[in-house]
């Protein structure tokens, strides 16, 4: 057992560290700013460019093809240069990698990969959260194309998107799991998609969106995976989408922790009892979650892989970024003087956690059942 | 990196578990059974567990990697094994530090009463109360003189009748003024190695903690299958699914924390070493309470029992979190190291 660098992993780590210093485009976090999306597109390149994007993924999409401890050595490099996370995009590709055939993983990974197409997600709708199979977006065939009816939310980045990864209804007469298809669906269709933003707690208005379909069309060649293969593809994102590793999301707490450590040690005053122990809360979880992901990556070469152990690391995350929700608002204050509220943001996104990607209560059962075995009622 | 363990650490874990397995207590009644007792002592003696912090040669190397020693703590402690390993590796690895030779007997360590620190000895006496820890069988503890910038060791003879809040691991308190008697030969132990212990201390304690969390668990999930009201089992309500669920997830991170402060032991440098131990021993002590008490909760009535095991795992815990400092104590380790507070 060793959580230490091997020499190719330390030349690595070196080569990223070096390269930060001329390519920290300083941009704050996604979660606080919206300046963060307007050079989003260029931070991904630039790291794509550079070859430290896509570490973990095959080559012959883009990737670099290494181990996932190189994702590790990114988001630990990014977090100690004060660099924005990397772009979490990798349920798209592993979704996309995993169900597409030959065809859909030529033509769309590589530009997923290498940042010059932007994508949205098109799963939850405004009665299909949590219960995600009772959706009613439908995808009704029309010569080569599908024709697509419906209303998705929390399309994050829906107004930046060229695709939206879409899952609809293509078979009504089979159980709700079965009759769903997905869709990698051109975003350009005026007038027959409309996207609006939703704006946050934090008042950031470019990660939340909602998108009406109505009557957009998609090249029957754009599904992803076999008819019906919706409801196993979405259960492969999400999966991935529960794993802090894949997300990069480490690295944003690291970051947001020690802004927070260097505040405290600029001003001493302002640390009271409590919020001493809030920030050495948020030290310690974040520290227990960079070990947890590098445990969790590790246990990869064994070939474990997207189980319910992703619900798990996901209660984890999500606790991790609440505690260090708690201990920034509490150490940054709110902003009540009208000054930098960049930590109040990062606390009011913080609630977010807890629901996106499936609620800590949906992951609380999944733990409960399919790891300690407990029955379902 | 490479996190998993090894294929031996692996083959230590299950000889470990095949010890705890055939002589471990398996209710609070097997706990007062001396035969069974004795036979899990002498296996664990003749295992080599205790010995693993002795030093190879005169290089003054352990045997083992903290890892294995922390590999054995946590099986033990899922077992609520009763007899002292903790403690006696603690003492070896004094002795290895010191270029002492190993112990003839069982030997642990002697603390302050709040277990804070190791003894302080001075003109061969004890400079106050202390406690021998998990003194199961031990004839002596390693008390601490303290010198100029260097530490050198004392033993203590362990004679009283035990205290036992950990039903498992029973303390020896020793009296103000009790003989102190000089280790001779070896060298003093300077800072950096004795922050290096404190490192295994700590590590060890989490060990211990991840391993009680994670049999706790798994007692109050068996106990939430076979447990019927309402004419089902309680373990298909969500309101106890979802505390159990809360309660395995606080083991699985703190078990993350837990191996990489066991690695960081041997593998970092003194301070960082300390740092490593403070974040899990505040993760997983703060976790290992949470979680014992939810096992004593989802056994309801029974669990307020003397004879549910679920209290055995919670005193257990206590004891392991009082080991060199609880979450407190240990928080402040980890702002101090962030260059915060430090008074």
């Amino acid at each position: 057992m060793d959580f230490g660098d091997s020499p190719d992993e330390a030349a690595f780590r070196g080569r990223l560290r070096e390269w930060l210093v001329d390519n920290n485009p300083g941009l704050g976090a996604s979660s606080t700013s919206d300046e963060y999306w307007e050079g989003q597109a260029g931070w991904h390149q630039s790291l794509y460019d550079a070859g430290f994007f896509g570490m973990s993924w095959p080559k012959e999409i883009g990737g670099q093809g290494l181990g996932t401890v190189y994702e590790v050595i990114v988001d630990e490099e990014l977090a100690a240069a004060g660099a924005p996370p990397r772009p979490s995009l990798g349920y798209l590709v592993v979704g996309i990698n995993h169900h597409g055939n030959d065809d859909i993983r030529t033509r769309f990974l590589p530009g997923i990969v290498n940042g010059r197409d932007r994508w949205c997600q098109g799963f939850s709708e405004p009665d299909a959260g949590s219960d995600l199979a009772s959706l009613r977006t439908r995808a009704e065939r029309d010569g080569d194309d599908f024709v697509i009816t419906g209303h998705k939310v929390w399309t994050s980045y829906s107004d930046q998107a060229e695709w939206c990864l879409v899952l609809a209804r293509t078979d009504h007469d089979v159980p709700k799991h079965k009759g769903i298809s997905a869709f990698a669906v051109p975003m350009d269709q005026p007038g027959k998609i409309e996207q609006r933003p939703l704006p946050m707690i934090n008042g950031v208005t470019r990660e939340f969106g909602e998108v009406i379909f109505d009557g957009a069309r998609v090249p029957a060649a754009n599904m992803i995976g076999q008819p019906g293969e919706g409801w196993p593809l979405a259960m492969t994102v999400v999966s991935h989408e529960r794993e802090p590793g894949e997300l990069g999301f480490v690295s944003r707490y690291r970051k947001t922790v020690k802004e927070l450590v260097k505040a405290a040690k600029a001003d001493p005053g302002r640390l009271d009892g409590d919020s001493a122990s809030e920030l050495a809360w948020a030290i310690v979880e974040t520290e227990m979650l960079r070990l947890h992901v590098s445990r969790r990556l590790s246990d990869r070469l064994d070939g474990i892989n997207h189980g319910p152990e992703g619900s798990v690391d996901k209660l984890l995350m999500t606790w991790t970024e609440q505690t260090v929700g708690h201990a920034a608002v509490d150490i940054a204050g709110a902003g009540h003087d009208g000054g930098d509220d960049s930590m109040f943001k990062t606390y009011l996104y913080s609630r977010a956690q807890s629901v996106m990607g499936g609620t800590s209560q949906i992951q609380r059962n999944l733990v409960a059942q399919r790891i300690l075995g407990l029955p379902n009622r | 990196m490479d996190v998993r363990l090894s294929p031996e650490q692996q083959a230590l874990r299950d000889s470990v578990r095949q010890v705890v397995e055939h002589h471990g207590p398996k209710a609070v009644g097997q706990l007062d059974d001396d035969e069974r007792k004795g036979k899990l002592d002498a296996a664990v003696a003749a295992s080599g567990w205790r010995e693993l912090r002795i030093a190879i040669d005169d290089s003054r190397q352990p045997l083992a990697s903290a890892v294995e020693a922390a590999v054995v703590a946590e099986e033990l402690g899922r077992a609520l094994a009763d007899a002292s390993f903790v403690g006696p590796t603690l003492a070896a690895d004094l002795r290895r530090l010191a270029g002492i030779d190993p112990a003839a007997g069982v030997e642990t360590v002697a603390l302050t009463t709040d277990l804070a620190t190791l003894a302080p000895a001075t003109g061969g006496s004890l400079d106050a109360a202390a406690l021998a820890i998990d003194a199961s069988g031990a004839g002596a503890a390693l008390a601490a003189v303290p010198g100029d910038g260097a530490t050198t060791l004392a033993t203590v003879a362990v004679t009283a009748d035990p205290v036992l809040v950990d039903l498992t691991r029973p303390g020896v308190v020793l009296d103000p003024g009790a003989a102190a008697t000089p280790v001779e030969g070896g060298r003093p132990i300077g800072a950096d190695d004795l922050t290096r212990w404190q490192a295994l201390a700590l590590a060890l304690a989490c060990a211990d903690l991840v391993g009680v969390m994670r049999g706790a668990v798994e007692l109050s999930t068996e106990y939430a299958k076979g447990r019927q009201q309402y004419g089902v089992v309680i373990g298909s309500f969500q309101a106890v699914q979802h505390l159990l669920a809360d309660a395995f997830v606080l083991m699985e991170g703190s078990r993350s924390a837990a191996l990489h402060a066991a690695w960081a032991v041997d593998a970092l440098e003194p301070a960082e070493a300390l740092a490593a131990a403070a974040v899990a021993k505040a993760y997983s002590a703060r976790a290992a309470r949470t979680v014992c008490e939810t096992a004593i909760q989802v056994h309801g009535g029974i669990g307020n029992t003397w004879e549910c095991l679920a209290h055995v795992y919670l005193r257990r815990a206590l004891l392991s979190t009082d080991l060199l400092g609880g979450t407190g104590p240990n928080l402040a380790r980890v702002l101090t190291h962030h260059g915060i507070g430090g008074n």
